[in-house]
């Protein structure tokens, strides 16, 4: 399992003792080395910049207005003039994909990620202190839980009305719970590890065990947990956009573009085709990266 | 000598607290009406089967785990009375060796951060350059060279880790350290090395020990005093050459007996104890050893035996402390 040749070899020690005291290796140094080893998660990455970049910049990018309408162009094959074709309304798919990654990007990212922040700082309370603190998060954890998330935003939305940040918000309270339970129970293992207890004996402050010592052995499920989540919430936003509370058309998101695709599939396919893969590529880079950071996350694999 | 730990009436009773639905489980008694004194730089030693509550004696020592009565004497400074930070402080004064050299080092962090967290959190490790070459001398006081400062613990093998555990113990010069069975989890060949090395350490530094054991060859190498629990109390305590030399306690003869001699033909006769430890949720009456003492009367079932003095310096729990030794009186026979 673990490597310890040359552990026992006075000579190796020898040299090692001689050995100056190097300046210990940066965060920086140990992140790219454990990151970066793998070609796929290279790739990944640089999709994912890619995206950002093109969401970033959409209107310089993108050739066509994602709104125009054009009746003389409806339901085109990709051509010159529109690369990946044009929908029932004569509008250039290209141009609403890039547009429409503002939206589904903005969402598979937000929403995960201060659930992530919410629920983990939840669940860690919960699991760390216990008591009070634990039954009641326990309690609004399980009543969350009760509700799918796509009936709390249809809720929500019906209270609040169907504005971007509610959407936002929605999807974070729905996911919060998911988060809280897998922290209070990594939570309640790690709090058991003879470490901590050495750090407390030690004389450490309890906020800086938490940081220190729980939340980074609890990092690892978090954060396979927000890749998850983020395919869902492009996915949701998508649903929600169909039922009129998301991305409202003719404004462009990639659920949107599909679900208008769907109508019309069998005069084109381009559209429903071209959205579908977009989300599919970005999952799958966001799942991809998730797995080398929890590969560095996770002491014992690296 | 002076005084450095005062133990007085501590008691630890562990509940039943779960959330679950049906009767709960009895309260456990491990630590019960335990009163001793450490004096500074002296080890003291901790023997006793599995269960006995040593490990539960070292947590509610430093207050790891709330002791259910009683009080902690640290320097003249009660710790059940004194807030979170002054207690936090106390820590300073009081570090802890841990049994399991795998688990008491976070797999994630460097032996750098590992030996310097208690330096870090009592603000003393100074700048990051200063606080390298802490660890280095700290590293090299305990036999490991300074190069390795940069691993993680998965690299090093039990008894390398039990020198990193003890680095880190001894960062802050602590007047006061527990050592729960440090060397217990490690190969017998280790083991001496292990021990050698805290000895020497130890008359370097100054500090006490609280060492507990279960092991009485270990003990006898490192002890100054040794005291003997069972089921949670202390049966009996006294200078290492007067409890090895001359037990005043059936419990401690039984123990000693069990122990493997060195020279063949030298044992003068072993005590097999019959049955099983008592649970300690539910500890006999009257004297808690008598259901396996081959000494138990009637006497002993009705009356708690107390800790008295048997000699100077010299305590003992049994209403037939002055029989003893039986080793020798059965021998006669």
């Amino acid at each position: 399992m673990t490597d310890t040749s040359g552990l026992l070899d006075p000579e190796l020690d020898a040299m090692a003792e001689r050995e100056a005291i190097a300046p210990a290796p940066t965060m920086w140094q140990t992140v790219r080395h454990e990151v970066f080893h793998r070609p796929a998660t290279r790739i990944a990455l640089a999709v994912v910049v890619i995206f950002v970049l093109v969401a970033a910049f959409a209107p310089w990018i993108a050739p066509y207005d994602p709104l125009q309408q054009s009746f003389l162009a409806i339901n085109q094959t990709p051509n010159a003039a529109h690369w990946l074709g044009t929908d029932q309304f004569g509008r250039d798919v290209l141009s609403r994909l890039i547009h429409g990654s503002r939206n589904s990007l903005i969402f598979g990212l937000l929403s995960p990620v201060f659930a992530a922040v919410i629920g983990t700082t939840l669940g860690v309370s919960a699991g760390y202190f216990g008591g009070v603190v634990d039954r009641v998060v326990s309690r609004v954890i399980d009543m969350l839980m009760a509700f799918p998330e796509l009936l709390l935003a249809i809720l929500v939305a019906a209270a609040l009305g169907g504005s971007f940040w509610n959407i936002v918000i929605v999807l974070t309270v729905a996911f919060t719970p998911g988060f809280a339970r897998v922290a209070r129970a990594s939570t309640l293992a790690v709090k058991q590890e003879p470490y901590v207890e050495a750090a407390m004996a030690a004389g450490v402050r309890t906020p800086v065990i938490i940081a220190r010592h729980v939340v980074p052995n609890i990092l690892a499920p978090i954060v396979v947990l927000m890749t998850l989540w983020s395919a869902s919430s492009i996915r949701i936003e998508a649903t929600l956009s169909f039922l009129g509370i998301g991305t409202q058309p003719p404004n462009p998101s990639w659920g949107n573009i599909i679900r208008d695709g769907l109508n019309n599939m069998f005069a084109t396919q381009w559209p429903i085709l071209s959205g579908g893969l977009a989300i599919t590529v970005v999952v799958l880079s966001i799942s991809l990266i998730g797995d080398a950071v929890r590969d560095v996350l996770d002491p014992e694999a690296g | 000598m002076s005084v450095l730990i005062e133990v007085e009436g501590l008691g630890k009773t562990f509940h039943d607290t779960s959330a679950r639905l049906g009767p709960r489980r009895p309260p456990v008694r491990a630590v019960d009406g335990v009163s001793f004194q450490v004096m500074r730089g002296e080890v003291l030693a901790v023997v006793g089967e599995s269960g006995c509550g040593k490990s539960t004696l070292g947590r509610l020592l430093l207050h790891l785990i709330e002791p259910s009565e009683g009080r902690v004497v640290i320097d003249g400074q009660d710790m059940s009375t004194m807030g979170a930070a002054a207690r936090r402080q106390m820590r300073r004064q009081v570090q802890m060796v841990f049994q399991d050299p795998f688990g008491s080092l976070s797999p994630r962090r460097s032996i750098a951060d590992i030996v310097a967290e208690p330096l870090d959190a009592f603000g003393l490790s100074g700048s990051r350059r200063a606080r390298r070459e802490t660890v280095a001398d700290l590293l090299r006081m305990v036999g490991l060279p300074a190069a390795y400062m940069d691993r993680k613990p998965r690299q090093f093998s039990g008894g390398q880790r039990q020198r990193i555990g003890i680095a880190r113990a001894i960062s802050v010069d602590p007047s006061f350290i527990v050592a729960d069975e440090p060397v217990s989890a490690l190969d017998v060949s280790i083991q001496a090395q292990i021990i050698n090395l805290m000895q020497d350490l130890q008359r370097e530094k100054g500090f006490a020990y609280l060492f507990i054991a279960h092991d009485l060859a270990v003990v006898r190498h490192i002890a100054d005093r040794v005291a003997v629990m069972y089921l949670g109390r202390i049966v009996e305590i006294g200078g290492k050459d007067q409890v090895y030399g001359a037990p005043h306690h059936p419990y401690t003869e039984a123990l000693l007996s069990a122990a493997p001699e060195a020279r063949p033909g030298r044992r003068s006769g072993r005590i097999v104890l019959q049955g099983d430890v008592p649970s300690p949720s539910r500890v006999p009456s009257g004297c808690a050893f008598r259901t396996r003492c081959p000494l138990a009367t009637e006497l002993c079932a009705r009356e708690t035996p107390p800790l008295v003095e048997v000699e100077p310096g010299r305590l003992a729990a049994c209403h037939f402390a002055s029989a003893f030794p039986i080793t020798r009186r059965r021998n006669a026979a």
